[in-house]
């Protein structure tokens, strides 16, 4: 069995990452009644014996004693970890895993990935390279921030070229939360283009999340749940974005989205941790849904959202009607896990690698352009050490480069492709 | 005579299980004492308690699946495998053909080597060696091949027969056609016969003959295990003089026929792989079971030995593995009218064929026209080309049963239409870099295509 760690950074990094250490013990606690330590655990938690000072570890089999996350929080100021360190999650990290300052980036892309980055490279990754040892057999690195602030995104961003730099066998998964177009940060914009270069360049895949959709799926399901279609029987709190049967008690704002990001990290990874007729383990996401190195932007989704009272559940195998690459025209992986989640019978998860980003990124582009052809806040950037105009021109041109890529792709939609030549043997 | 198993990868495993299950309990219900005996002492070796252990590898990459087999073979309580005849990883091979083959396989190319080894020294008389993957993945695939490679290697003069599960057609995995086509190129060099089992085909009879209404691997799984039972529990040949200790899979010394070979040949015998992939060009061998029904059907349904004969020549030439909804207007060509074309006319022309025939009233069983000279390629004399075993012992629980092992252009279309795909998929070199990454280069992609080609060609010459 394999481990993965979690790196967690920035406040919505550390917000989302802690619903899913939550909703992992609940899934956890609901799957194991014998309180043993099983690998399942083992993937994402260890086993301590919390007398001892040097933490030492148990192996798989025994009982539960203490379990701790294999996780790193990083924030660069400590409002957020504080608060994780003082609610019911924090038995489950030590002062180990924990790196904060107390000023923040400023929401400061630059601020984040070159201030900051330099000064704790060597704590950050010594940081990891403890998560990591203390792994039997790493897989994978989950990253999880925002694009649109300045620790999330910068330093996130430097982290992750860090993994790539000290851990490079080490399949990196980052959830990238993107801002919505109302997003409050005037300069997310900058922010989230400079840290998508490097997500290009350093992440084998990416999860794009958007906020706006977190916002809608959350709408729609306060709808559902207070409707008054007949025939219609929700059953309360098993939504995906209930956090009921976890540790942290009353829902506070953005728990709810973070919720549906900590049920897809728990989705991606259950074929990992629990047994099924169809494997997949995490280096095969990368493996079938990236076909070119640059274009592994992956869009999540999840469902059922909520559970009905009376479920019919279809089994037709899903009907490709979408329309596919010519050279890829059945193009689908499929896995089959035999534990669902908590409060269902029944859950899909799909991950698409699908030209329908584009408009996504080409958003982005245009409320950059917007800024940066003003040159408005640009001077803040400019004035942190290390940061150059050309790092703007060179992130604009890879976000550039990657949309006509997948425009390229959607351009071959409508036409009818040949088939490649085969070869035909003389006889 | 002793055949031992390698299962590989989560597709190997899992059908190697549920075979074994089959087997032993057919092999303990059996009424005769000399058929249970010779098939126990086929596929277990029994411990001083007289427990059954099969003899068998497993081999994965990650742990999970191996855990789950080797669980649910000692739950059955009739049969285990051996405590000690299992080799895992923590990780596994991530779909990837290249990282199967290049690194895992000589990695622990020791390790799987002495399991082999310590398998087959517990054999008196080694029959041959089955290696058991699905093409999809990357373990299987890989790994498999790289130890079908070992086992060439060490067992220059045994007999190997690798049993392959293709991937239904939708895709399972998305790289399938590059894993598929680069282990089906390698293997026509290292195998004796690859027989293959085709997940949409096993999927139709779930659905339609055994009326499954959410069909899941495990039905597919058993109704794999039980088409390769029928033909791998032991059977009479019309020279064996009621003894079951014939090598299943061959005979040792047999050379490989040729065209040329062929005339010089004093006497034939029925063969599985020496008989069916006579030919180095030709080694693809597929399975035909009849009747196929829902076990709760069984007691209610009596069969003829003719109506059961009729309806598998007619799937054969039809080239249909289902009894229902069979073309009975397929016909054999005239002799002018042989056609040389992949599409043109639905008559599948076998090479090779070996009918194994089980159950009641066997011997009065006639061949059922299924050695009708019409039926073959003009180059073999229908006498090498047809070769028929028969057993009293009804196999599970079937009272007759007919099982049809061809060698014929019954996978053309399948293997036609997976190098097509793979050449598509190829021409935008999409996920090519995975691949290389791992240590396999541009060329080695267009060697397994060109090779794949000239089987195609090969096959759709047959006439």
């Amino acid at each position: 069995m394999t481990q993965s760690v979690v790196v967690q950074v920035g406040q919505c990094g550390n917000q989302a990452g802690c619903r899913f250490w939550d909703l992992a013990l609940r899934e956890h606690a609901h799957v194991n009644k014998r309180g043993l330590y099983d690998e399942a655990l083992n993937s994402f938690f260890r086993n301590v014996d919390s007398r001892k000072s040097d933490g030492a570890e148990f192996a798989v089999g025994g009982r539960i004693q203490h379990l701790k996350a294999r996780a790193v929080l990083v924030d660069m100021e400590e409002g957020v970890v504080n608060q994780i360190l003082q609610g019911p999650l924090r038995e489950v990290f030590d002062s180990t895993q924990l790196l904060t300052d107390v000023s923040g980036s400023g929401n400061n892309w630059a601020v984040g990935n070159m201030t900051y980055g330099s000064a704790y490279r060597e704590k950050i990754v010594d940081k990891l390279r403890k998560a990591a040892e203390q792994c039997d057999c790493l897989q994978c690195f989950f990253l999880i921030h925002s694009m649109g602030g300045g620790t999330g995104s910068g330093l996130g961003t430097r982290v992750l070229s860090l993994l790539e730099e000290e851990f490079p066998e080490v399949c990196r998964v980052v959830t990238s939360i993107y801002p919505s177009g109302e997003d409050d940060v005037i300069t997310s914009p900058y922010n989230s283009v400079l840290a998508m270069n490097k997500l290009t360049e350093h992440a084998d895949c990416v999860l794009l999340v958007e906020n706006q959709s977190l916002v809608d799926i959350v709408n729609k399901i306060k709808v559902m749940s207070h409707g008054t279609k007949p025939g219609l029987n929700i059953k309360r709190n098993s939504a995906v974005t209930s956090g009921q049967g976890g540790l942290s008690g009353a829902e506070k704002p953005f728990d709810a989205m973070n919720n549906i990001v900590a049920n897809l990290l728990l989705n991606i990874t259950s074929s990992a941790r629990f047994e099924g007729s169809l494997n997949m383990d995490l280096n095969e996401i990368a493996m079938n849904l990236v076909p070119f190195p640059r274009l592994h932007y992956l869009v999540p989704s999840l469902t059922p959202l909520y559970t009905l009272a009376d479920i019919n559940v279809p089994t037709r195998r899903l009907r490709p009607s979408l329309p596919f690459v010519s050279w890829n025209q059945e193009g689908w992986k499929t896995s089959l896990c035999s534990v669902p989640p908590v409060g269902h019978s029944h859950s899909l998860l799909a991950l698409a690698n699908n030209t329908c980003v584009k408009p996504t990124f080409m958003e982005l582009r245009e409320r950059f352009t917007k800024l940066y052809r003003k040159k408005a806040h640009l001077h803040h950037y400019l004035h942190v050490e290390g940061m150059e105009q050309s790092f703007f021109s060179e992130a604009i041109a890879s976000l550039n480069s990657l949309i006509e890529e997948y425009h390229h792709l959607d351009a071959t939609k409508a036409r009818l492709t040949p088939d490649a030549p085969r070869l035909s043997i003389a006889r | 005579m002793s055949v031992v198993t390698v299962q590989l990868g989560q597709c190997g495993n899992q059908v190697g299980q549920e075979l074994f299950d089959i087997i032993c309990s057919d092999a303990q219900e059996g009424q005769r004492k000399t058929y249970s005996a010779a098939s126990c002492e086929r596929f277990f070796h029994q411990t001083a308690q007289g427990d059954l252990v099969a003899r068998a590898l497993l081999v994965d990459m990650e742990p999970k699946v191996i855990n789950r087999s080797m669980s649910m073979a000692a739950k059955s309580g009739r049969w285990s495998y051996g405590a000690s005849s299992h080799f895992s990883q923590k990780q596994g091979s991530g779909n990837n053909w290249a990282n199967g083959y290049c690194v895992h396989g000589p990695c622990h190319r020791d390790a799987v080597e002495e399991l082999v080894r310590r398998e087959v020294e517990r054999c008196d008389r080694l029959a041959g060696l089955i290696a058991m993957m699905s093409v999809a993945g990357g373990t299987g695939s890989g790994v498999g091949t790289y130890v079908t490679q070992c086992l060439r290697d060490i067992y220059p003069s045994s007999f190997i027969l690798n049993h392959l599960t293709w991937p239904y057609g939708t895709g399972e995995v998305i790289v399938q056609n590059y894993n598929s086509v680069l282990t089906l190129a390698h293997l026509y060099q290292l195998s004796d016969a690859i027989l293959v089992h085709e997940n949409d085909t096993v999927h139709r009879i779930c659905s339609r003959l055994l009326n499954i209404k959410h069909i899941s691997f495990s039905d597919v799984n058993r109704v794999i295990a039980h088409q390769l039972g029928s033909i791998l529990q032991p059977a009479l040949t019309a020279d064996s003089h009621g003894a079951y200790s014939r090598n299943p899979l061959g005979e040792k010394g047999q050379t490989l026929l040729t065209p040329a070979v062929v005339d010089r040949r004093l006497h034939t015998h029925g063969e599985l792989v020496s008989a069916l992939a006579c030919h180095p060009e030709y080694k693809l061998l597929s399975l035909c079971t009849i009747p196929q029904m829902a076990s709760s059907s069984i007691a209610y349904s009596t069969f003829s030995w003719p109506g059961l004969l009729k309806h598998l020549r007619q799937m054969l030439i039809s080239n249909t593995k289902m009894e229902e909804g069979i073309d009975w207007q397929v016909r054999p060509p005239a002799d002018s009218g042989r056609s040389r074309s992949l599409t043109g006319g639905s008559f599948n022309t076998s090479l090779a064929n070996l009918l194994i025939l089980r159950g009641k009233d066997v011997y009065s069983a006639e061949t059922g026209g299924i050695d009708d000279p019409a039926l073959y390629t003009s180059w073999l004399p229908s006498k090498e080309a047809f070769s028929l075993w028969k057993s009293p012992v009804p196999f599970n629980k079937y009272e007759k049963s007919a099982t049809l092992v061809s060698n014929s252009q019954a996978l053309l279309r399948p293997l036609d239409d997976m190098v097509g795909k793979v050449w598509n998929m190829f021409a935008s070199r999409a996920y090519v870099h995975q691949y290389i990454k791992f240590g396999i280069s541009e060329e080695d992609f267009l060697d397994s295509f060109t090779s794949l080609e000239q089987v195609i060609s090969s096959y759709s010459q047959l006439c």
